[in-house]
């Protein structure tokens, strides 16, 4: 089972929150200028990535809220939590930076 | 080829078994194919088996970045079934249980297919609303699967609970009595044996890095551990890493990997008669010969490719399986693992072309591909060889996603099965 730090209450046990996939996905500013396939990949395309991931997710049994998160799908290890709104992180900085400060410890 | 007989195992017993030979080679790529299947499951070593035998094509390779069967073939709970609720799900997954019915006589291999039922237990009104109506579909399309009263069930599984003070309790079946199980590694090492027979070039050990195109876009080869392999006809057949491949193609897929976990019980005597699902509460359970409980558990809630699944997803899971039978609470589980599966937003394979030239997939079976195997392979190797899809697998194109013809299995079970 997961750690994971909710932005707002804190470190809680993965069973209080749910995933909500990929994040930074937006909903087109102007929908019916879409082709079919601008469509698709909105809708039903993902990375998938084997390594950094950026993805949502909601504390459904804490304070209800969605943050974001990111995590390397290898090791399942969260590098960051951060509230939703905030713009996309550079995740290989993200992953350095903590690697770095724990290397100095 | 050694023959396995009855004949050939009385003769290697008398000379102390030390006349068996390898059952494949070890071959070093060579420069190039005229196919290349990535990928050592059971979906890719068939289809470069039926490549060979139906399709006469014999310099073909395939190319496994571990051992064959390393993957989601050697990791799954073997549950096989064919009672899916659309046409074109009914049609592929039949035609995989009819390939099931002769395989261990068409590749000389014991896959050790034993149709000994599929039971799916109902537990709630909508369950059995929707068993019923699956079974119509299935009749409509001559696939057997019968619905059974709790007591009835009771009768085909004797250490199934049905008391009605049970959390959830069972009101109701769907048994088809073609589904069963097989022996998964089996299955890859029966392919691997008879595509070897035929001159297919088997390599582990050899990890796809990247897939090199041309100027036109088409595909010229792969680039792997052991160096560049050039092809112009590549089928990727990779299950939970589809992504990651076909990424190296510059293709995004609607695909997602999740962990997905079994378990096994120490061994004991016979005392489970056939397979019982349950996807309402997530537990999936048979006997193996060995005598193990095999038990097949949720997906994790997020995308990972670390094959462990979390411990309270298998925790879940027993409790599931100690309530339906109430005679294995104190068995003890021996191990647990966790494979990749790679999941389609409609929860139905993808079998075909791709945007780019040359380059066929093979994917997005998710929980539930290892019943297809004969099948799947069979018509990815048409769709390799020819270019062109089998009638079968027509439908389960990458582009229904952006023409709306998704086959929405999802909404009929989108847990593992
Ligand atoms: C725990 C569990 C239980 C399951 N239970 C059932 C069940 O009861 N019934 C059922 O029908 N299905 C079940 N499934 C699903 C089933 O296992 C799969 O759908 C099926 O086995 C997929 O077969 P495959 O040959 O496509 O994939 P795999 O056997 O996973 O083969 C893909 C191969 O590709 C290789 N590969 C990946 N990347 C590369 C690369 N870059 N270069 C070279 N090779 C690469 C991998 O090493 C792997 O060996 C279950 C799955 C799991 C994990
Ligand atoms: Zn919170």
């Amino acid at each position: 089972m997961l750690l994971i730090a909710c932005p707002y209450c804190g470190e809680r046990p993965e069973t209080e929150f749910r995933y909500a996939g990929e994040a930074h996905i937006a909903r087109p500013h102007d929908p019916s200028a879409l082709n079919d396939d601008e469509w698709v990949d909105f809708l039903y395309q993902r990375a998938n990535p084997k390594g950094l991931h950026v993805e949502r997710w909601r504390h459904i049994h804490g304070c209800a809220r969605f943050f974001n998160a990111v995590r390397d799908t290898v090791s399942d290890r969260i590098f960051k939590t951060y509230e939703a709104g905030e713009p996309r992180p550079d995740v290989n900085a993200v992953a350095a930076d903590v690697l770095a400060k724990e290397s100095e410890r | 080829m050694q023959k396995f007989s009855g004949f050939s195992l009385i003769r290697q017993a008398l000379s102390g078994h030390q006349g068996w030979q390898a059952q494949w080679r070890t071959p070093e790529p060579k420069a190039s194919y005229d196919a290349i299947v990535v990928g050592g499951g059971g979906h890719g070593l068939g289809a470069a088996y039926y490549m060979a035998k139906e399709h006469g094509l014999k310099n073909i390779a395939v190319l496994e970045r571990g051992w064959l069967g390393g993957g989601n073939t050697g990791r799954n709970t073997t549950i096989i079934r064919s009672n899916y609720l659309f046409d074109e799900s009914a049609a592929l997954f039949d035609h995989a249980v009819k390939l099931w019915e002769g395989l261990s006589q068409e590749l000389n291999y014991n896959v050790m297919f034993s149709q000994r039922g599929v039971l799916m237990l109902a537990h709630t009104v909508h369950d059995v609303q929707s068993f019923k109506r699956h079974i119509h579909a299935n009749r409509l399309n001559g696939v057997d699967n019968e619905w059974l009263s709790a007591e009835e069930a009771k009768e085909f599984c004797p250490p199934l609970n049905i008391s009605p003070g049970m959390r959830y309790p069972v009101v109701g079946a769907a048994l088809q009595r073609r589904g069963g199980v097989a022996r998964h590694d089996a299955v890859a090492w029966g392919y691997a044996r008879a595509a070897d027979a035929l001159g297919v070039d088997i390599i582990q050990n050899c990890e796809v890095t990247g897939i090199r195109r041309g100027v036109n876009g088409a595909v010229e080869g792969v680039e792997t551990t052991k160096g560049f392999i050039g092809s112009k006809r590549i089928g990727v057949s990779a299950a939970g890493h589809t992504s990651v491949l076909m990424a190296m193609a510059g293709v995004r897929m609607p695909l997602e990997s999740y962990p997905l976990q079994a378990l096994v019980s120490e061994p004991v005597k016979p005392v489970f008669p056939c397979v019982v699902m349950s996807n309402t509460i997530h537990a999936y359970i048979s006997q193996s010969d060995k005598g193990e409980l095999v038990i097949g558990a949720g997906t994790d809630a997020y995308t990972s490719y670390s094959q462990r699944g979390a411990l309270h997803i298998a925790t879940h899971t027993l409790d599931a399986i100690c309530e339906l039978f109430p005679m294995f609470r104190r068995m003890r589980m021996l191990r647990n693992w966790g494979g990749i599966v790679d999941v389609t937003p409609d929860r139905s394979p993808i079998i075909g072309k791709t945007p780019v030239p040359g380059l066929f997939v093979n994917c997005g079976w998710g929980t539930g591909g290892f019943k297809a195997t004969p099948g799947s392979a069979h018509v990815f190797a048409h769709t390799i060889a020819t270019g062109e899809p089998h009638k079968i697998n027509a439908p389960f194109t990458l582009e229904r996603f952006r023409d709306g013809l998704m086959i929405d299995e999802a909404a009929a079970a989108a847990v593992a099965h």
